[in-house]
């Protein structure tokens, strides 16, 4: 580790604080329906949309509504998805004339773009045609993300409001958070990226001949619009298999920045619009130093574990500087390589700008781990405010009670239908990913996928599983993920890692906001100091994590003593 | 009052039932109540199979597998010795109340509207039904709750409140309720029945500390659920490593892997909860308040707003004498002597209090008078003057015209200064008494409503734990207001009438808080019924009792601030304790994991950070440890945690830095511990 090293991580930080605390109340007053700057502008826009809809937008939902209104809608985006890849060869704008895409990986990767994992079985720059990549995943990198927006103003509705029984209106929510907050940022990055060096072009790509007289060709295509959303929105789907490794997609070192920033702006900036839209910012606050300080210590981890490398290789005299650069790109460095991966993981963005398998084992417990935690470090687009929603709520009713009071967060008596709820909501986890890994694990056809044996095989199956559940997305590597077999399993997982959670997240959410605010007492147990902070870390490590020990102890931990013991697989 | 009396936490008596009681509670129908202990009792009885099993086919490790089965029944049983130990408890408290309502008799009216002499038929006190009338003479026990419909009497009350002076009951007003099985002294009533014998007010008490009727309180409800779902985690966590282990090359023995589950799910919380909850009700109903139901002890604790009456809650009550104020040409130590000699015969508060005072701030001590020597003239209402003629004096204290007059003269011919004294003493809410020798006029004393002296730091602490204290007095508004103050209250409600009460509660009601209250006549009932936490006084009327949901036997309006104190008390305990549970699991998972794939994996005894002895003794210390910390948490489940009336984050800073902070390490030293013993016992 360097002190150069460690600025480059605080300047990334800093330069998220100082975006996303405009950001979050730019949020909060667009989706309270105030006028922002640019309101003069889209809102005829707008209109126009829920004209054509036939949506009116003064009639609130109940939560039941807007859950059942957001499943229809991505229930017809996963199956026009779906339609569009299958028929891919019959449809304009496939240059490079591409067959339809077969239907497990199809169905696989439908899933996974509606539900904002971006999980890619397939190779994009061999597989999906210019429509499938622009009409198709592109558009619904930006329609899950507003989803997630969504959902989690919903569900921030539900603190802020007390005794009634909606939450908002799901497709003006929808709405406004494509026009007013992903596409205005989206422009704006795309033109950074291309700044940078990201192509932008419609063309298939060059045909070269190489120093050895090959002919070769090199893929292009819109890179960086989709580079744009893939992170803002925390997709994490690259236009190239190699993703944010790959030298058109992420190209230089302030690129690579521009990703890291990118990809935790959104997140972020929600906690500040929950902290505003219930009244007090500094309840938000709470929730992102707790978010970052694990983030932190997870890129500090990361960082130590890749520096120190190999201790087999330094052994052998290889490598001793530089720490373990195997699977990295020189142009990002030890810092930025360990920055991009704590943060792609901490927040379900799963664009990896190196191989994760070429990680060492601690360093690779790293991702896996933040995966585990559920995704709220800061999380995805909206579903990391509220998956820290439901942890903050978890432990309020565990510390709360410390206080003498049964327990209530920002006002709201948490009783037995929210535990009911958010023991549903945080029992789907351990579910698909402890559940379909051990059933993996002992089925020779899925072992067939492995690149390695022992502890390394099952880090590589535990990774998928965490992933799609996680609705993360990054790859582990080394895993043959497309075959039909882990095609459907994560796909299933990928489902119930987004809609078997947020269903009962949001019936938590109507069952909070027709309940009474209770005014604040010096009694009241303090949601806004240092204590909550370090007690919710508490309760994220030991109801989030602790589960999920045993598995990991047969993975990457006994890797990595076996590693200093000299066994490798 | 009555102060909580506590019998020893294990009465042997009490403890033998309790062993018993836990075996009885293996049957699956009442196991099936507590998730938590459900399932370990299941995989107890799968570990046992397989012992027999392995038994019967010679197999090794028979010694490690049967160690492990008993203490995973020793678990299950732990747990429910606490859960009956509480209700032991409960019960001999129940008991002894229950014995004075055995079989009595009851003369049910045949012509209730007529006369008292009128023909009444023997009955059973289990046969009244609700609007029976029974007479009840001298001697008889009254045999159930009801309304005096006729007549006055002397009731003994100690049965229910443990006060033997007896308490007047009678038609109208007030004094009206009278409680099954209590005993009427002299005199006789008619009472109409209000509740029908099983469901009065007794037998509720009784049916609530006995844990026969007890239903899980909301809280702790949720909780449960908080449980269920933590061990449902717990057991994807444990059965999916077995998958894991296969595919490590590891095959786990069942055994193991209950082991595993049983230390990782909450059995600590899960065993203690309901005893927890049962010593809350019983250390309310030791302080002699009877709640009606689990939930309003919870709501007690959640109460944000206490309305309390002036009278007996903040003052004492009786207007008591708290300065001496000289005539011109008399120093206040002659009044102080003349007032003291007046007084020695009072025995009213208010001549106490003179005495008191006299010799306390005065420095005057009590004359020697016999008796025979001294002529003692009582205070009448006539008069409105007492005192007392001994040596040829004459002293005279009373109202003040009554004195004045007493001495030949009028208010407008007294002294200025007198006068003067006389006036501040009333605009200030207290109440003049003038003192003569003679025809001498000495002075004046100051009686008045005096603040009980530690109430106000009571209230500070109070604010420091978020509860507004309002005052409720029927005082004008410049009396209340200086009381208010003097107090230290956040509120008064001057004048007030129930209405103002039933108002303000309201008024705090929509704003979120929640509100206590107590009261006791009829009129208070619509109050008491609307307060989140009723506290009715048992020599309140029967409508009051039914419109609270809390009864205080000793009818002391102070007990309000217990009960709030109560209510927080359960819940830290069960915060604390879920806390402790869940924090303890780290040091598990380090014990046993190590332990599991040490054939497999040598190198994971890196994480073996105990130095445990080998992989059995490092299992079969995790599962003692669980077993015993559950017998050695009972103690504090049953008293309770310590209680401080300090505010939410000082609270938390303090029981996390002990319950929580404490789980997360005794379980490392106590494991080592037992797996030194274990070790040195060669029992694995």
């Amino acid at each position: 580790m360097t002190v150069a090293g460690w600025l480059q991580i605080a300047a990334v930080f800093g330069a998220v604080l100082v975006a996303a605390w405009p950001l979050g109340h730019y949020m909060a007053r667009v989706f309270q329906g105030e006028g922002t700057w640019g309101t003069r502008y889209i809102q005829p826009v707008e209109r126009v949309f829920y004209k054509l809809a036939g949506v009116n937008t003064a009639k609130e939902q109940t939560w039941l509504a807007y859950t059942l209104a957001m499943l229809a809608f991505n229930g017809v985006g996963f199956l026009s998805l779906y339609a569009l890849m299958r028929m891919q060869a019959v449809l304009p704008l496939n240059p490079k004339e591409f067959a339809g895409v077969a239907p497990d990986l199809a169905y696989n990767t439908a899933v996974s773009f509606v539900t904002n994992t971006n999980w890619q079985a397939y190779s994009g720059e061999t597989t999906m045609g210019h429509l499938v990549q622009m009409a198709g995943l592109t558009v619904h990198n930006f329609l899950s993300a507003a989803t997630g927006i969504a959902l989690a103003i919903a569900v921030t509705r539900a603190f802020a409001r007390s005794s009634v029984t909606t939450l908002g209106n799901f497709w003006v929510d929808m709405t406004r958070a494509t026009l007013y907050v992903l596409l205005p940022l989206s422009v704006l990055l795309a033109a950074l990226f291309a700044l940078s060096g990201v192509p932008q072009t419609l063309s298939a790509g060059i045909d070269v001949t190489t120093l050895e007289g090959v002919k070769q060709t090199i893929s292009l295509g819109p890179v960086a619009s989709q580079e744009a959303i893939k992170q803002l929105g925390t997709n994490g789907g690259g236009f190239f298999n190699a993703n944010s490794a790959h030298p058109f997609e992420n190209p230089n070192a302030w690129s690579n920045m521009l990703s890291i920033w990118s990809m935790l702006l959104v997140s972020s900036a929600l906690t500040f619009t929950f902290g505003r839209m219930v009244g007090d910012i500094r309840q938000g606050t709470v929730l992102l130093i707790a978010m970052w300080a694990l983030l932190i210590v997870a890129v500090g981890v990361e960082y130590q574990a890749e520096t120190a490398g190999n201790p087999l290789l330094v052994q052998a005299g290889l490598d001793a500087v530089g720490g373990n650069m195997e699977g990295k790109e020189v142009r990002f460095g030890q810092a930025m390589t360990a920055m991009y991966v704590a943060v792609t993981t901490g927040l379900s963005c799963g664009a990896v700008n190196a191989m994760h398998n070429s990680l060492t084992p601690l360093g690779g417990l790293v991702p896996l781990f933040l995966i585990q935690l559920g995704e709220i470090l800061p999380g995805g687009t909206g579903s990391g405010l509220y998956g820290m929603l439901v942890m903050a709520v978890l432990t309020v009713f565990i510390a709360g009670l410390m206080v003498g009071r049964t327990p209530e967060y920002l006002g709201k008596k948490i009783e037995a239908r929210e535990m009911k709820l958010a023991m549903l909501a945080v029992l789907v986890l351990p579910l698909a990913i402890l559940g379909f890994t051990a059933v993996a694990a002992m089925l020779p056809k899925a072992l067939e996928s492995l690149a390695n044996s022992g502890p390394r095989g099952l880090t590589e199956l535990l990774y998928a599983y965490s992933s799609a559940t996680g609705n993360n997305g990054s790859a582990f590597a080394g895993l043959n993920a497309n075959t039909p077999w882990f095609n459907t399993t994560l796909g299933i997982s990928m489902m119930l890692g987004r809609f078997a959670y947020v269903i009962p997240v949001m019936a938590i959410a109507g069952s909070l906001a027709a309940k009474k605010k209770v005014a604040p007492s010096p009694g009241t147990f303090p949601t806004r100091g240092v204590l909550f902070i370090g007690l919710l870390i508490g309760v994220i490590l030991i109801l989030g994590g602790l589960q999920y020990f045993p598995a990991l102890a047969l993975g990457p931990i006994v890797e990595h003593f076996l590693m200093h013991a000299g066994k490798t697989f | 009052m009555s102060k909580a009396t506590s019998p020893p936490l294990f009465d042997k008596a009490l403890v033998r039932q309790a062993i018993v009681d836990a075996f009885i509670k293996l049957s699956p129908t009442k196991l099936v109540r507590n998730p938590v202990m459900f399932v370990t009792g299941v995989v107890a009885a799968l570990v046992t199979l397989l012992f027999v099993r392995d038994l019967s086919m010679h197999r090794d490790g028979l010694l490690f597998t049967g160690q492990i089965a008993v203490w995973l029944w020793f678990t299950v049983l732990f747990a429910n010795f606490a859960e009956a130990i509480a209700e032991g408890r409960g019960k001999a408290q129940a008991d002894a109340l229950r014995r004075t309502r055995s079989d009595t008799p009851a003369k049910l009216m045949l012509h209730p509207d007529d006369s008292r002499d009128d023909p009444w038929e023997a009955k059973n006190a289990f046969e009244l039904q609700v609007g029976d009338v029974v007479l009840v003479e001298a001697g008889d026990t009254i045999p159930a709750d009801g309304e005096v419909l006729e007549g006055i009497a002397s009731v003994n009350e100690s049965a229910v409140t443990g006060e033997s002076a007896p308490v007047i009951r009678e038609s109208g007003g007030d004094r009206s309720a009278v409680t099954g099985g209590t005993v009427v002294l002299s005199d006789w009533i008619k009472v109409r029945v209000t509740a029908a014998a099983g469901s009065s007010f007794l037998d509720r008490m009784i049916a609530l500390v006995e844990g026969a009727e007890r239903q899980k309180t909301p809280n702790e409800l949720a909780l449960s659920i908080l449980l269920s779902g933590m061990t449902l985690i717990f057991l994807i966590a444990v059965t999916t490593l077995w998958g894991f282990a296969g595919y490590s090359g590891t095959v786990l023995s069942v055994t193991v892997l209950v082991a595993l589950l049983v230390t990782l799910i909450p059995t600590t919380i899960g065993g203690l909860l309901s005893a927890i909850g049962i010593a809350g009700m019983d250390r309310l109903v030791r302080f002699n308040v009877v709640a009606t139901s689990g939930r309003a002890v919870e709501a007690a604790g959640d109460v944000d707003v206490l309305l309390l009456d002036k009278t007996g809650t903040i003052t004492y009550g009786n207007r008591l004498a708290t300065e001496f104020i000289p005539a011109p040409g008399i120093t206040a130590t002659d009044v102080a002597a003349a007032a003291l000699l007046s007084s020695i015969a009072d025995e009213t508060p208010e001549g106490r209090s003179i005495v008191a005072l006299a010799k306390s701030a005065y420095g005057q001590t009590e004359p020697a008078t016999s008796a025979g020597k001294a002529h003692f003239v009582p205070f009448s209402a006539q008069t409105r003057i007492s005192g007392i003629d001994v040596g040829g004096r004459s002293i005279r204290k009373g109202a003040v015209d009554a004195v004045l007059k007493g001495v030949g003269t009028t208010m407008a011919d007294a002294p200025r200064a007198f006068r003067e004294a006389v006036e501040t003493i009333s605009r200030s809410g207290g109440t003049p008494l003038a003192v003569a020798e003679g025809n001498k006029l000495l002075g004046v004393i100051h009686l008045k409503d005096v603040v009980k002296p530690d109430i106000k730091q009571r209230f500070a602490a109070l604010r420091a734990m978020g509860i507004r204290t309002v005052m409720v007095t029927g005082d004008n508004p410049i009396t209340a207001a200086a009381i208010a103050s003097e107090a230290g209250v956040d509120d008064y409600i001057a004048e007030a009438t129930p209405q103002d009460k039933l108002a303000y509660i309201k008024a705090e009601q929509a704003k979120g808080r929640l509100v206590a209250m107590c009261g006791d006549g009829t009129n208070d009932a619509p109050a008491l019924a609307q307060a989140d936490v009723g506290v009715a006084m048992q020599t309140g009327t029967q409508a009051a009792r039914e419109a609270g949901n809390m009864v205080d036997l000793d009818s002391n309006p102070t007990k309000l601030i217990e009960v709030t104190e109560i209510g927080k008390q359960l819940l830290m305990t069960r915060g604390s304790l879920t806390t402790f549970s869940i924090a303890n699991d780290v040091a598990k998972y380090f014990a046993i994991i190590p332990a599991l794939f040490l054939v497999t994996y040598p190198e994971l005894s890196a994480l073996n950070v105990m130095h445990l002895g080998t992989p059995q003794s490092a299992i079969l210390s995790a599962v003692i440890f669980n077993a015993l910390i559950i017998i050695s948490l009972i103690p504090l489940a049953l008293k309770g945690i310590a209680y401080r009336p300090v505010g939410a984050a000082a609270l938390l800073r303090r029981n996390l830095l002990i319950y929580g902070v404490g789980g997360l390490l005794v379980p490392f030293i106590g494991i080592k511990i037992i797996d030194v013993i274990v070790t040195a016992l060669h029992l694995a």
